[in-house]
């Protein structure tokens, strides 16, 4: 029997004070800070007629630009998870010179400021730069196109991809890859059918983080993009150049959309990680 | 590994040699590797990958930004405007990190100690302004406080200057901070459980004492790291700022903006060099979270 008198059951019971007071600061801080403002854009764009809304979000500029935000935010994603499951493999499996090195260097995309990222990929692409000088002969121009946000997307993308598969691999049950093989699969087949499967969740966790990321994405691209509308423009872009025009319905309606995106995403973000540890908890 | 375990696995046998290996338990790792042209394939891809990628990038930072030399570069910095964007940066990202830093603290404390209804919900909303584009988060806060804002009148009643000053710079810097130095402490205190805060308490402490010296001690080094990833974000926050910024030359430029600026102003040896300092920063940051990891994971054990 508890010795408290019998309340509402909200919470368990428990010896430790403070529960009121810190969870009612979290609430407050976090409804001040996060939930309010996030909640104004509701309003604003409550504001417009539903006519309004769809003519601003079907604009053909508008279009355009979030096509490019999502496309190429899926076309960097995709090249993460290739490129990263490499990256992850080698870290995890192989012993080479520089490993540390080359593990360590993964978060600069996570460390590196936006912006910094951002001029530093320009000058590497940029005709006279050290890439975009070799690419130039073979007619490939990089900076100032789409190719160029792609770039950018992949740079501040692989972190994602590589933290995620990381640890669901280096904690892989490495007897199981022994079974397959001493059953007679070949190293193929022990790749495909039991290390793909365990590590596919994670994978997928890892591909919607970066794709997430890419999508709301500004300072690493806009340096790179040349901002072209119609060709090289990013829906966040378009955001800021509405709200310095002083055209805010069209800048609340556009950052609807991407914030109802990013909710989406954040949901299937969370099943996807509550999938992989279950399946982490499965193999262990 | 011996020569036979390699022949075994660069020939990629099924052999009973390589069975047998892997019934032994160890030293079965031979029949589970590729080939040893797949690996340095693999390995050559990875690194040429990483090399693209992220070194070169940062490479060149520092290679555009001594391109003049010394002189040049430290002429950047000690220019007044450039100055003034430090100074800025560091304001901000004092007072947002501060802020951050103290909600960690109380929204772990309520998470992870206690038990109620709603809890992984609360978590994700705390971790929700990590999937906001900073673009959007910056413009919420227009919304709120500019011009056109809900609260436009009262600000103007009161003489208040949130957008295209210092409070919208923190708040919106805040905003994109929030979920930092939270999510580092509440699965750390939430794994350490409460029963040395309930040892502590039963034995006659104070909440507060328990709190500083029971839980703060043991969550020392999360705390730390989750301060030093949030610090490195606030003081490099581009997108959010720029929002709320006003691009006020000297007055309402943070190092980022700073850089914007000089860059497109064909001022890229300035540009670059204020940019080093940044780069600098996300290297220092990157070896003491090494450290840091280091310790937590001795701190495991």
């Amino acid at each position: 029997m508890s010795a408290s008198p019998p309340r509402l059951a909200f919470r368990q019971p428990s010896v430790i004070p403070g529960f009121g007071i810190t969870l009612g600061l979290t609430l407050t801080w976090l409804g001040l800070i996060v939930l309010l403002p996030l909640s104004a854009l509701f309003i604003k764009t409550s504001e417009l007629t539903f006519e309004r809304f769809i003519a601003i979000v079907t604009a053909p500029r508008t279009l355009h630009a979030l096509q490019v935000s999502f496309g190429l935010s899926l076309a960097a994603a995709l090249v993460n998870v290739v490129f990263g499951s490499i990256v992850v493999w080698v870290l995890v499996r192989y012993e080479f010179p520089l490993k540390k090195v080359a593990d360590a260097i993964i978060d600069i995309p996570f460390a590196l400021p936006t912006a910094v990222a951002g001029i530093a990929l320009t000058a590497l692409y940029a005709e006279n730069g050290w890439i975009g000088s070799l690419l130039a002969p073979l007619g490939i121009q990089v900076s100032f196109t789409p190719l160029g946000i792609l770039v950018a997307l992949v740079f501040i993308g692989l972190p994602f991809v590589v933290r995620t598969v990381q640890p669901v691999l280096a904690d892989l049950d490495k007897e199981l890859e022994d079974a397959a093989a001493s059953l007679g699969a070949s190293r193929l087949q022990t790749l495909t059918r039991v290390v793909l499967p365990s590590v596919w969740p994670a994978l997928l966790t890892g591909f919607a983080l970066a794709f997430a990321r890419a999508v709301g994405e500004y300072g690493s691209v806009i340096f790179i993009a040349g901002n072209l509308p119609g060709v090289s423009e990013i829906a966040p872009l378009l955001i800021v150049i509405r709200l310095e025009e002083f055209r805010y319905a069209d800048a609340t309606a556009i950052a609807t959309v991407m914030l109802l995106a990013s909710f989406v995403l954040l949901l299937i973000i969370n099943r996807l990680q509550r999938w992989a540890e279950e399946r982490g908890g499965r193999n262990a | 590994m011996s020569a036979l375990d390699h022949v075994a696995a660069s020939e990629g046998m099924p052999s009973a040699l390589a069975q047998s290996r892997a019934y032994t338990g160890h030293g079965g790792r031979p029949v589970r590797t590729e080939p040893r042209w797949v690996r340095i394939t693999l390995t050559a891809i990875a690194l040429a990958f990483l090399f693209l990628f992220i070194g070169l990038p940062l490479v060149t930072v520092f290679y555009e930004a001594f391109r003049r030399g010394w002189a040049a570069y430290v002429a950047a910095l000690v220019e007044p405007d450039a100055l003034a964007s430090i100074r800025l940066t560091l304001i901000v990202a004092a007072i947002s990190v501060t802020a951050n830093l103290l909600f960690g603290l109380v929204a772990a404390w309520s998470i992870a100690k206690f038990e109620f209804p709603g809890k992984s919900l609360l978590i994700t909303l705390i971790d929700l302004p990590f999937s906001v584009s900073p673009v959007v988060a910056g413009l919420v806060y227009v919304l709120l406080f500019g011009a056109q804002g809900l609260f436009a009148a009262e600000l103007a009643a009161w003489d208040i200057k949130i957008i295209f000053a210092l409070p919208g710079i923190v708040l919106a810097t805040i905003f994109v901070t929030f979920p930092f130095v939270a999510r580092e402490l509440i699965p750390l205190m939430q794994e350490q459980g409460t029963s040395e805060e309930e040892a502590a308490i039963s034995l006659g402490a104070s909440g507060l004492s328990t709190f500083f010296r029971v839980t703060l001690p043991n969550v020392k080094w999360a705390l730390l790291y989750g301060v030093l990833l949030c610090n490195a974000r606030a003081m490099g926050e581009f997108g959010a700022v720029s929002v709320v910024s006003g691009h006020v030359r000297g007055l309402t430029n943070t190092m980022p903006l700073h850089i914007e600026i000089l860059y497109n102003e064909y001022q890229f040896v300035a540009s670059f060099a204020v940019a080093s300092l940044l780069a600098l920063l996300a290297l220092v940051t990157l070896i003491a979270k090494t450290i840091l990891e280091h310790r937590l994971a001795e701190g495991d054990r």
